[in-house]
C-alpha cells in the first residue's frame, strides 16, 4: 500500500469518527455509571427487589416486565422509588416509578422495549435511604424482516 | 348395532385428531399469549374502544350513527366477521370487512370513504369483528366466490419476488420451523385486524399480506387490489372452523 | 384525544389495595429510528404519567424511549375514601391526556 493510499484512510478513518453522530441526551453513558446517578453513589445491595421477565423475548418492541419489591410500605418503611436501567439500548434510563406509603403494595409493571440481548437492572430506594436491586440477562431474538410500517 | 358406534366412535376420533391447523397464537410465547389474553393489557382494545365509540357517533350528510341502523353492536355484528370476504352484488366481486364497512360510511352515511387502513376504519373493523370473537370462521358457499377463491389460491402457491418463494412453501411446507429468530405460524387469520408488535400498531390481514409480500422483495399488491381480496378468500376458506380471536396480538 | 384504557375495580373496602392497570395510545417515537426517507424520525413521547387521589399525588412514573409503543403501566394503591382519581399523561408537543375514575370505598 503506498504512502499516500494508508494516509488518506486513516485521515478518513478519524474523519469518519468524528463525524459518528452523538446523541445530546446525558444517558449514552454506561449502566454502573447510571446506577450510580441514581443512588448518588451510595452502595446497592441486591435483594428484596425482583425483577419479572422472560428469558427469551420473541419480539423486543414490546416487552412485559413487573418489579415487586418486598416492603411492608408503611408511613415509615416504604419503597420512594423504583427504576429499571438497561445496558445495551441507546440510552440506559427504561422508567422511574415514585411510590409511597399509599401505595400498599410495590408492585409495578409496564412494557419496555430491547434493542438486544443485555442486562436490565431494577433498583429501589428504600425511604431508610437504602438502595435494592434484582439483575437479570435477556436474549433478544430478532425479527426476521424488517417492514416499512 | 355396536359394530355401527364402534365404526362411528373411529371416525369421529380420528376426524379430531387429523385437524392439524394451529392459529399462530399458539406459535407465541406465554408472555405475548398473555397480552391477547387479557383485555384490559391489549393494546388493540385502544382501537376497539374508539370503533365502539364511532358506532354510536352520526356522520355523513345523512347524519347517521351506526347504531341508528345496526343496533347494539354485540347482537347485530355477532357472527358477521366469520363471513367474510363475501360477495358484493354491487361491484360484482368479494369484498373485506373493512371495505363492507366503508361501503356503508359512504352509501349509508354519505361521508367521506375512509382511508384504507386509517386509524378510524381499522378501528371501526377491530370494534365489528370482534363481536365474532370466539365463532368459527364459515365462509358462505358462494358460488361467484369460486373464480376469485381459485384465483387467491394459485396466488398463494405462486413463487414470487427476487427470494422466489410462495406463501405455500413456508406456511404449507415449513410451519413450525424458523425464519431467523422466528417461527413460522401457517398463516390462519384467525385474529384481524391483529396489534402486531413488530407494528407496534394494528393492522389488517391486508397490510400483513402485503408485508409479508415485500419480504419477498416482490411488489406488493395495492390496498383494496382484488388480488389480496382473493387471497383473503382462499386464507378464509382454509381456516374455516378454527375460532375467531380478534383482536389478536401477534409478534 | 387519545384513547385511553382504565382497568381497576370500581368499589373497595377501606385498606384494601386497589390494582390500577393503565394503557395508553401513543407512538413512543424515540427518536432513533429512521423513516422511509432515511431521515430520523423526531422524537415523540409521553414523559410523565401520574396519578392522584383526590388531589394527592399516589403515584408517578417518569417514562424513556425504551418504554414499548402504547404504554401499559400497572400499580396500587391503598384505598383510604371515596374519591375521584385521576390519571394524566404529559409528554412532547404539548401532549396532554386525563382520565378520572370514581372509586367507592365501603
Amino acid at each position: 500500500m503506498s504512502v499516500t493510499r494508508r494516509t488518506l484512510l486513516s485521515a478518513g478513518a478519524a474523519i469518519g469518527t468524528l463525524l459518528v453522530v452523538r446523541p445530546s441526551y446525558a444517558e449514552a453513558g454506561d449502566l454502573p455509571s447510571a446506577i450510580k446517578a441514581f443512588t448518588n453513589g451510595a452502595p446497592v445491595q441486591r435483594g428484596r427487589v425482583k425483577l419479572d421477565i422472560a428469558p427469551l423475548v420473541e419480539n423486543g418492541n414490546t416487552v412485559p416486565i413487573t418489579v415487586h419489591v418486598t416492603s411492608p410500605m408503611s408511613a415509615t418503611d416504604h419503597v420512594l422509588a423504583i427504576t429499571v436501567l438497561n445496558e445495551k439500548n441507546p440510552q440506559r434510563d427504561v422508567i422511574t416509578c415514585r411510590l409511597g406509603p399509599r401505595s400498599g403494595r410495590a408492585d409495578i409493571s409496564a412494557r419496555i422495549r430491547l434493542a438486544t440481548s443485555q442486562q436490565l437492572v431494577a433498583i429501589a430506594q428504600m425511604s431508610d435511604g437504602s438502595f435494592w436491586s434484582d439483575t437479570v440477562d435477556v436474549i433478544v431474538t430478532l425479527a426476521a424482516c424488517i417492514e416499512t410500517p | 348395532m355396536r359394530r355401527w358406534w364402534l365404526a362411528l366412535c373411529v371416525v369421529a376420533s380420528v376426524g379430531a385428531a387429523s385437524d392439524t391447523r394451529r392459529s399462530g397464537f399458539e406459535f407465541m410465547t406465554p408472555e405475548t399469549q398473555a397480552i391477547q389474553r387479557d383485555d384490559a393489557q391489549n393494546p388493540a382494545m385502544l382501537w376497539v374502544q374508539e370503533g365502539a365509540a364511532a358506532w354510536e357517533r352520526k356522520a355523513g350528510t345523512a347524519a347517521r350513527a351506526c347504531i341508528d341502523c345496526h343496533g347494539a353492536a354485540p347482537t347485530s355484528m355477532k357472527g358477521v366477521a366469520t363471513r367474510y370476504p363475501a360477495f358484493d352484488a354491487a361491484t360484482r366481486r368479494p369484498i373485506t370487512l373493512g371495505q363492507r364497512i366503508n361501503a356503508c360510511v359512504v352509501d349509508r352515511q354519505h361521508a367521506a370513504a375512509l382511508v384504507p387502513e386509517s386509524q378510524e376504519l381499522l378501528a371501526l373493523e377491530s370494534f365489528v369483528a370482534m363481536q365474532s370473537r370466539g365463532l368459527p370462521i364459515a365462509p358462505p358457499e358462494d358460488p361467484r366466490l369460486a373464480p376469485f377463491r381459485e384465483r387467491g389460491e394459485k396466488l398463494y402457491r405462486q413463487r414470487v419476488g427476487q427470494l422466489d418463494l410462495s406463501c405455500a412453501q413456508c406456511h404449507d411446507e415449513r410451519a413450525g420451523g424458523r425464519l431467523a429468530g422466528a417461527t413460522i405460524p401457517q398463516a390462519h387469520p384467525t385474529g384481524y385486524p391483529i396489534y402486531r408488535l413488530e407494528w407496534q400498531g394494528l393492522g389488517s390481514l391486508q397490510r400483513r399480506l402485503r408485508g409479508c409480500i415485500s419480504g419477498v422483495r416482490a411488489e406488493p399488491f395495492s390496498y383494496g387490489a382484488v388480488e389480496l381480496t382473493e387471497l383473503e378468500l382462499y386464507l378464509a376458506r382454509r381456516a374455516t372452523g378454527m375460532k375467531i380471536e380478534t383482536p389478536a396480538v401477534r409478534p | 384525544m387519545a384513547r385511553a384504557l382504565i382497568t381497576m375495580p370500581k368499589t373497595a373496602k377501606r385498606g384494601e389495595i386497589v390494582e390500577i392497570r393503565t394503557l395508553i395510545a401513543h407512538p413512543m417515537e424515540t427518536g432513533y429510528r429512521a423513516g422511509d426517507d432515511g431521515q430520523l424520525v423526531p422524537r415523540d413521547l409521553i414523559r410523565r404519567f401520574s396519578c392522584r387521589y383526590d388531589g394527592e399525588l399516589v403515584f408517578s412514573a417518569e417514562l424513556f424511549p425504551a418504554v414499548a409503543a402504547n404504554p401499559y403501566i400497572t400499580f396500587c394503591t391503598l384505598a383510604t375514601a371515596s374519591g375521584t382519581l385521576q390519571f394524566s399523561w404529559e409528554g412532547d408537543r404539548g401532549f396532554s391526556q386525563t382520565e378520572n375514575v370514581v372509586l367507592t370505598v365501603t
